[in-house]
Order: structure tokens, then sequence, then C-alpha cells
């Protein structure tokens, strides 16, 4: 049994997580293996890489590896003893999210449609978006209507978005020092959920009690009358927070890497357009296979994973690949790093949707390396959700639309700056309403 | 076909008794129970939904040996 060993630079790498994230990643597997570490404000942490070492931390146990105390910069977003705060019991309890079930998805295909119908009502015969903005909204909308009820995202405007903005940049690295530090973001953060909770305290004054059949989330936690408008908001942050950011940013690298590759955009239109020559409703073939699409998207996210990095803490002695990881470190799962192994995947940097059609199937052939939903125990339990999400915005955008990108298609990339990653500012492309055919 | 689960990786979702009730059985709080390891191939679409729809990719399918 060997230590692992320590990645080069440093000697504490906070400021360069902050700076450069995946380049930190990528050097700790270039010169450590798949078992390397780099320390994080005074604490090691041992970053896995590749399928033997990513299947070790993904079939870990939380007893094993938990995730508690691993995000502190999401306790002041969420609030004390919501997710990461709660006993390993209590959020496999709270993941079994009844909103997300099959059973559902049909009506959630429908809803999102619908929420993509009225975002583009607004748009003139051209024009142009800022990416970022554009699905942070849509995708507040989506899932405050698909989680929580469409009574409540009745009440929300862009108000509700640009706030919770400023919670998802509220998700500074410093945070490893300490998590209410008197920085800028964490300011606009406090200051963002505070206006959050005030946004719905004004909801819950306007509440009366609806007939049974139309109640929604808002309506079933005030009935039960034991919690307050801070603890509900606490709630329902984190209830849309896995789901916001990830979503937002996987539709919108999808559009970026299609209008960057104008023959497979090509592909995906006619493969569309051919589904819905019939009229066919985007509720029924949101969950229906769409294989172009399905592909573009994973391999947007393969490219572009929402989350780079994994983290746990070990609560015992673990063994992994020959090195001893000691009770009490934090160990890492890099994703954007294992999604790009060429070993894995061939021509890794390259937009290549073709890998996961048969026979190749590079997804399911690769199951602990290609890992942008995570994989095992803790796999994103919003898989299916997500991608029939997508399916169904690009159903809608992009039979009634063509887009362009407005700038060098070089330029677009993400903000690695914060833990949640973003896209970066300038991402603007024009759109311009497709003219009826034949 | 042979269906196996990996129970380390099972964590109730419940997802696959949606798409293929005569085949998993997933008590409340439990893990998956298989009822049918070997079902009838006019079950194989029910049942590669009930793999592709887990969450946690618990669900194997291998053909009959």
């Amino acid at each position: 049994m060997t230590e692992p060993q320590r990645v080069s630079g440093g000697p504490d790498h906070l400021e360069e997580l902050r700076a450069d994230p995946i380049g930190l990643m990528r050097r700790v597997r270039e010169e450590c293996g798949a078992v390397g570490e780099f320390r994080l404000a005074g604490r090691p942490v041992v970053l896995l890489s590749g399928a033997e070492a990513n299947e070790f931390f993904f079939r870990a146990p939380d007893e094993e590896l938990d995730q508690a105390g691993a995000y502190p910069f999401m306790t002041p977003i969420f609030g004390e003893g919501v997710v990461f705060d709660a006993t390993p019991e209590q959020r496999r309890e709270a993941l079994h999210n009844q909103a997300l079930k099959g059973s559902y998805l049909k009506g959630h295909a429908a809803t999102i449609a619908a929420e993509v119908d009225r975002m583009v009502a607004g748009w003139g015969s051209e024009g142009e978006i800022d990416l970022l903005d554009w699905f942070a909204e849509l995708t507040i909308y989506t899932s405050s209507a698909c989680l929580i009820g469409k009574r409540f995202r009745e009440q929300l405007d862009r108000r509700f978005a640009e706030l919770y903005h400023d919670l998802e940049r509220g998700t500074d690295a410093i945070a490893y020092v300490d998590p209410y530090a008197d920085i800028d973001s964490f300011r606009r953060r406090d200051a963002a959920r505070v206006q959050l909770v005030g946004l719905v305290e004004e909801i819950m004054a306007t509440r009366t009690a609806p007939a049974r059949e139309d109640r929604d989330l808002l309506d079933v936690l005030m009935s039960l009358g034991r919690f307050s408008a801070d603890q509900i908001t606490g709630m329902f942050i984190s209830m849309m927070f896995a789901g916001h950011h990830t979503t937002s940013g996987t539709a919108a690298w999808t559009l970026i890497e299609l209008l960057r590759h104008p023959e497979i955009m090509r592909a995906v239109v006619a493969e569309l357009d051919e589904l819905y020559a019939d009229g066919s409703e985007v509720s029924f073939q949101a969950l229906r296979e769409i294989p172009l699409l399905e592909s573009a998207v994973k391999e947007a996210l393969r490219l572009h994973p929402p989350l780079i990095l994994l983290l746990r803490v070990a609560r015992s002695e673990q063994r992994v690949l020959g090195h001893r990881i000691p009770e009490g470190t934090m160990v890492g799962c890099s994703l954007a790093v294992s999604n790009r192994i060429a070993e894995d995947f061939p021509d890794p940097d390259a937009f290549d949707p073709s890998r996961y059609a048969k026979p190749r199937e590079e997804d399911l052939l690769h199951r602990w390396t290609w890992v942008p939903f995570g994989a095992g125990r803790h796999r994103c339990v919003g898989a299916n959700f997500a991608m029939i999400q997508l399916k169904a915005i690009f159903s809608v955008l992009l039979r009634d639309w063509e887009f362009a990108l407005a700038q060098d298609p070089a330029s677009y990339r993400n903000d690695h700056s914060k833990m949640v990653v973003q896209l970066a500012r300038p991402c603007r492309v024009t759109y311009r309403r497709r003219r009826p055919c034949g | 076909m042979r269906v196996s689960v990996d129970l380390d990786l099972c964590q109730g979702h419940a997802q696959c008794e949606l798409e293929a009730p005569e085949v998993f059985e997933v008590p409340k709080k439990g893990k998956v129970r298989v009822l049918a390891p070997h079902p009838p191939e006019t079950l194989r679409d029910r049942v590669e939904a009930a793999v592709r729809y887990c969450p946690t990719q618990a669900i194997l399918l291998k053909p009959k040996e």
C-alpha cells in the first residue's frame, strides 16, 4: 500500500481549482495516474479517474464515501439541515422524488413544450439571444412547473430566475476555507436567498386553499402548517438545483455544438421534421427514441459535463488500486477528465455523435468512464427527465426556428471560476423563423 | 433472455416495476426482487425499457445460455 502521489504545483491548489480546474485534474491523471492527490485549502483530495478507480468511487456505500461535508458551498444556498447536511438515510428517502416517476413524464413533456412556446411567443421573425440568460430562464419555468406545480410557476417571472442565478454564482471554492467568507459573490448569494424567501412569502400570502385536485406542492406544504417560508424556499431551491444549471447548460452546449457542425444539425432537423410530419405531439415523441438528437445531447454532455468534479469524504480507511486513503480524506472523481479518456473514446476531443450508434455504443460500453450523469448508487435520478426535457425543448425550437452563431465558433466556453459551471459570456446566437417548406 | 440485478447499485427507485411489473417487484423502502429471471420474449421491449430507465443502471440483460 502506498500513499497517492501529489500533483505538481501548489503547494495548495485552491487557486488553481478556481482558475483552471480541468487543467489541474488532467495534470493529476498525467502525472500520478488513476489515483493522485491535490490539496484544497490545506486538505488532501484524492482524485480518481479511469474505469477501475471510478467503479470503486461509484459503488461505495454512503457509510464509506459520504457526501456530507463534501460540498460546503451548498449549505448557505439550501439552508441548514437540507440535502448535504442531512443523514445518508434521509437523503435516500428524499431522492425517491415522486415528480420524476415515469407515469408523470408524459405530462412533463407537454408542460415543457408549452413553456418553450411561451418563451418564443415574444420573438419577432429574427433576433438575438444570450444562451445563458435564455436557457436559465426557460429551465426555471420548466423545473418549477414540473417539480413544484403549475400554480407556483404561474406566479414566477424573470426576477426568480435572476435571483436563482445569483445563488448558483455563489459557489466559489473559497467555501472550502469559509462558506461565509466576506466576498462579493457570497454577499450576493445571501442577498438573493433573502429576496427569494420574500418572493415565496408573497406567493404564500396570495394563496387560499384550492380544490384538492388543483393543489401544488406549495399548497400541500402550507396545509401541513409546520414549515416557514424560509424552510419551504430552501426545499424548493434544493429540488430545483440539481436540474437547473445542468439542463440549461446542456441545452446551450447542444445548440452550440450543432451550430459548429452544420451537417449534423441538418441531419437532426431532418430527423425531427420526419418525426413530426404526421402532426404528432411533442409529449408523445419526446418520450420515444429520437436517436440522432439524443446522440448529439450525449456528446454535448460528454464534452461539456455540467458537473466536472464529484466529491465525497472517506468515513473509514479506504484502499483503491494499491493506494491507501486515510479516514477523513476527501475523495474526488473527475467527470470532465474521465469523459475524454482516449482509450475509451477515440478522438476524445471531437464532437462525434456517431459513437453512440450501434454497434459502438460507447456510453453503454464504458459505463464507469462515460459519466456525465455520474454512475452507480448516486447516478443522477433525473437523467431520464433531463433527456425528455432536452428532446422536448429541441423539438419545439428546431421545428420553427433556425439558429446561427453570433460570434467566433471557438469563442464559446465555460466559466470555471465557480463550483457550479456556467457558460461564459458573451454567448450569443441569432434566430430566424424557418420558412415554411414546399 | 436472462435478467440479473446488481443489488449493490439498486436504490429502490422502482422504475423497473413501472416498466415491467411482471418481471420486477420493489417493496417500499426495499430493493428490487426479480419475479421472472427468464421472462418470455413477448416482454422483451418492456424489460429493455426497465434496463434503460433504471436510474442506477442496476439491471443486466443477457441472452439465455
